[in-house]
């Protein structure tokens, strides 16, 4: 089930394999000689115990190999993670942003997709950019992963050697959904690749509203649907204009959301908490969104309502 | 009372001076009465934090949700990591053993600072008790895992600032505990024992409380830097305020690697004294075992970057932090071959505490293997923050530290509370829960190297059979744990009295009556040799 799937896959195994296997000898050895040892010393009459305290030869004996093998240890844990360092030139850059609680990959030009799409045999640059708390993208069957920390500019690299899907986790700890940040990095050909990108592109750069856009890079729907599913937070399909039921401090009253309420809803969310949702999650973004952008996404979600 | 050597004697049990009844518990200063205080609070807390860690178990028996909400899961691993860290596994051996044990084994008759040390306790209890408030004030529990890790523990809006003030607290209390313990070495022993002529229960005490006083004033100053950049937005560690959040990681683990050590030199010391008594012959290599332990205290400051290696840390600092990481693992390694050699050629008696402490070797070889798995930088990038990691810190922590404690608790036992416990129960617990601990943890090494993250509320349906098996393991362990101290409790009143010297030792505190009297020694004892004389052969004392 578990395969190597990059070029960095090779070296890390090594250092696995050789790491397990003077594992194994040392506990396997050591157990059977502590258990001859208790049976071969068993307390008996008339077999008093032997009063030796110690042996230098044996005491640098036991110190020489060990340091032999923990260096060779060393010398392939090392020789695996060097080049992981290393970008080639000419490898292709792709943007991960990590945020709560999704990944997103940037080509460039604002040509944002879900998953991490690429072609098989290519070194990729994986720039690491997150918008809000630690996050570490991880691609197991590639055997890579770095932090994705606010304010730095991290990165990892690779050449994906097979075609297929694989799994993208996040193993940063950040938050209530930390476990559902996952992606994927799907390989294809070059020719499917190419011909993949073509309809990305045209349809990255097919004109979306600028509320949607604005609320896509915020990260708003991280929480927030636009298809009437649940997430973390209500869907916004059929929001605007609708009688709202939510809780202003401990009493349940019932509003209608219309430009002040959503206004109110982005700059103090615990204020009023819409019944059946947790206070508490969606901060405020009273620094973020100018009242402008706040009006850009009003318009658009009133666009949601007339679509249904 | 229990004893027939000296006469008429009152045990601290017993004992009553200015204040009686649980007024000479609550305000007392004698080192063993406070040791037994932080036992029983322990135990506690171990249980608390165990259920908990249960809990998340059967979370995770299924993918999704089973019985709890995330933010629910993601509190509990929080406060599980906390009690068992903060408030068990760093003070346990040195507050619980090391208070009980370190001056009856110098032949002192209390600590240097007995009213420093019941200080000490009260601050251990205060920060317990905050710790148990995060769960219940304000804005619900904590959910930043215990590493508190900057810029989400800066932004969570959960009663983050309880915990971290119940870190910081305890921390104190073990500062104060080791600052204690190096004065008390220094000044405290009897005449004659020289610093070579100390058992190594002693010697480990002695690394860790250095380890104690030099490294928790870090993690102290920076639990508070992170109370500041929460109330005053100062920017220290929160990008969004200007801080850096890589530095919040650097100091946190200045702290939290070595403070690995302040759970584990304590352990090995404790099972360097079972493997020469149950064996009748002096500890293998003292001095290597000595100087083992302030060897591992001294490198121990140095390897705290192999927690980042995932982090952007720079290039030549990994291959640093690598480099260190495995020269850490000789003097652990040393320790090793020189237990299992004190058996060798012994006279070996297979009794409870004997089959915890080589079942501790056993885990702590895993744990020590899979340890360097993490120190080497390529294997490292593909396990670091996966169940493997959660599987290896166990193996440590709980495999060796937790097994040295049992061993230890079954090795001291007739000596603090004058009674003996029942054998059979206690082997039937000690195979238990090995058991029971292998099938928890073992399978979390294989699901990390497949590549399943820890601090997971959910997971990927490929990973369900290892987390069935750990989660059964986790219910045979539990068992264990139950017939342990069931076990212990029952007979720490009603076992059968205990002599002197059950196991025929040859330290200090078997020398004295069980359980000892409040100052320990009626005559403060010379010492005219090393610690770890049975005599020869045919003048072997019988029991
Ligand atoms: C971390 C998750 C999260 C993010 C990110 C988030 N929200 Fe929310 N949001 C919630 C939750 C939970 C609620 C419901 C509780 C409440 O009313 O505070 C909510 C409620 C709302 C409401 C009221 C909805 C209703 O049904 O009455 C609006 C409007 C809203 N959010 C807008 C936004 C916008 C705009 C953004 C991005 C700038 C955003 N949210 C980002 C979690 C989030
Ligand atoms: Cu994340």
């Amino acid at each position: 089930m578990f395969s190597g799937a990059s070029n960095m896959a090779e070296g890390v195994d090594r250092a696995f394999v050789f790491i397990f296997s003077v594992a194994a000898v040392f506990i396997v050895g050591i157990s059977i000689f502590m258990i001859y040892t208790l049976i071969h010393f068993a307390r008996k009459k008339g077999k008093p115990a032997r009063q030796f305290e110690g042996s230098i030869k044996l005491e640098i004996l036991w110190t020489v190999v060990p340091l032999i093998l923990v260096m060779m240890m060393f010398h392939y844990g090392w020789s695996g993670f060097k080049n992981m360092r290393k970008v080639p030139a000419d490898a292709m850059n792709v943007t991960a942003i990590g945020r709560m609680w999704q990944w997103e990959f940037d080509y460039g030009n604002g040509m944002k997709s879900k998953e991490l799409v690429l072609p098989v045999n290519k070194a990729v640059r994986v720039n690491l950019k997150s918008v809000d708390v630690n996050h570490s993208l991880f691609i197991p069957a590639f055997r890579v992963k770095e932090d994705v920390i606010p304010g730095y500019e991290n990165y990892l690299w690779f050449i994906p050697t097979q075609v297929g899907d694989f799994e993208i986790l996040c193993t940063e700890y950040c938050g209530l959904l930390h476990s559902s940040m996952l992606s994927k990095a799907v390989i294809k050909e070059q020719a499917d690749y190419d011909n993949w990108f073509k309809t990305f592109k045209a349809s990255a750069v097919k004109n979306e509203p600028d509320g949607y856009l604005l609320m896509r890079n915020t990260g708003c729907f991280a929480c927030h649907s636009i298809d009437g599913t649940k997430l973390v937070g209500p869907s916004f399909k059929g929001l605007f204009g609708s009688q709202r039921d939510v809780l202003r401090g401990d009493k349940k009253i019932t509003i209608t959301a219309d430009e002040s309420y959503i206004k109110n809803s982005i700059l103090n969310p615990d204020a009023d908490v819409v019944a059946g949702f947790n206070k508490g999650l969606m901060k405020s973004y009273k620094d973020i969104l100018k009242d402008a952008d706040i009006k850009t996404i009003t318009d658009y979600l009133k666009t949601l309502n007339q679509a249904k | 009372m229990s004893n027939s050597d000296s006469g008429t004697y009152v045990s601290y049990l017993d004992y009553e001076g200015k204040h009686k009844g649980l007024m000479g518990w609550l305000l007392t200063t004698d080192h063993k009465r406070i040791g037994l205080m932080y036992l029983y609070c322990v135990i506690v807390f171990f249980f608390v934090a165990a259920i908990i860690g249960e809990l998340m178990r059967i979370e995770l028996i299924a993918p999704g949700e089973t019985i709890m909400k995330p933010q629910t899961y993601n509190g509990m691993f929080t406060i599980h990591g906390i009690i068992m860290i903060f408030v068990i596994v760093i003070p346990a051996l040195p507050a619980i053993f090391g208070n009980f044990f370190l001056p009856i084994l110098i032949g002192a008759k209390d600590v240097a600072f007995p009213k420093l040390n019941l200080f000490s306790f009260y601050l251990y209890l205060i920060g317990a008790i905050f710790g148990v408030l995060s769960q219940f004030i304000g804005g619900g529990a904590p959910d930043t895992g215990w590493t508190f890790y900057v810029p989400y523990s800066a932004e969570s809006s959960t009663n983050v600032i309880y915990a971290l003030v119940a870190a910081f607290i305890l921390g104190f209390s073990s500062i104060l505990t080791g600052l204690n313990f190096i004065v008390t070495i220094h000044r405290m022993r009897a005449p004659g024992m020289g610093w070579f002529r100390m058992p190594l229960f002693p010697w480990s005490l002695y690394a860790t409380a250095w380890i104690q006083v030099l490294a928790t004033p870090i993690v102290g100053i920076t639990l508070l830097m992170v109370i500041a950049e929460r109330v005053l937005k100062i920017g220290f560690f929160d990008p969004a305020l200007g801080g850096d959040p890589v530095l919040y990681q650097h100091l946190f683990w200045i702290y939290s690697h070595p403070a690995v050590y302040i759970m584990i030199l304590p352990a090995m010391g404790i099972v360097t004294e079972i493997f020469p008594t149950f064996s009748q012959k002096p500890v293998f290599g003292y001095t290597a075992i000595l100087f083992s332990s302030l060897a591992i205290a001294f490198i121990g400051y140095f390897v705290w970057g192999h927690h980042m290696f995932t982090a952007g840390i720079s290039y030549g600092s990994r291959w640093f932090f690598s480099f260190l990481t495995f020269l850490v693992a000789i003097p652990s390694a040393v320790k090793v071959f020189n237990w299992v050699s004190t058996m060798y050629g012994g006279s070996i008696d297979l009794k409870p505490p004997l089959l915890f402490a080589i079942f501790f070797i056993f885990l702590f070889m895993i744990g020590g293997f899979t340890g360097l798995t993490l120190g080497s930088v390529a294997t490292d990038i593909q396990v670091h923050d996966t169940a493997f990691v959660v599987a290896h810190f166990h193996y440590i922590i709980f495999g060796g530290m937790g097994f040295a404690t049992f061993a230890g608790i079954h090795y001291w036992f007739p000596k603090m509370f004058g009674r003996m416990y029942n054998n059979t129960l206690a082997y039937t617990s000690s195979i238990v829960l090995f058991i029971g601990f292998n099938m928890l943890y073992f399978p979390q090494f294989i699901l990390g190297i497949q590549g399943m993250p820890r601090r997971y509320f959910d997971y990927l349906p490929q990973f369900q059979t290892g987390q069935v098996i750990s989660t059964i393991g986790g219910f045979i362990l539990f068992a264990g744990l139950l017939i342990m101290v069931g076990n212990l409790m029952w007979h720490a009143r009603r076992g059968v009295q205990a002599p002197a010297n059950p196991w025929n030792g040859v330290t200090l505190e078997w020398q004295i009556p069980s359980p000892p009297p409040h100052e320990n020694f009626d005559e403060i004892p010379e010492i005219t040799h090393a610690p770890y004389l049975f005599g020869t052969g045919s003048d072997n004392k019988t029991i």
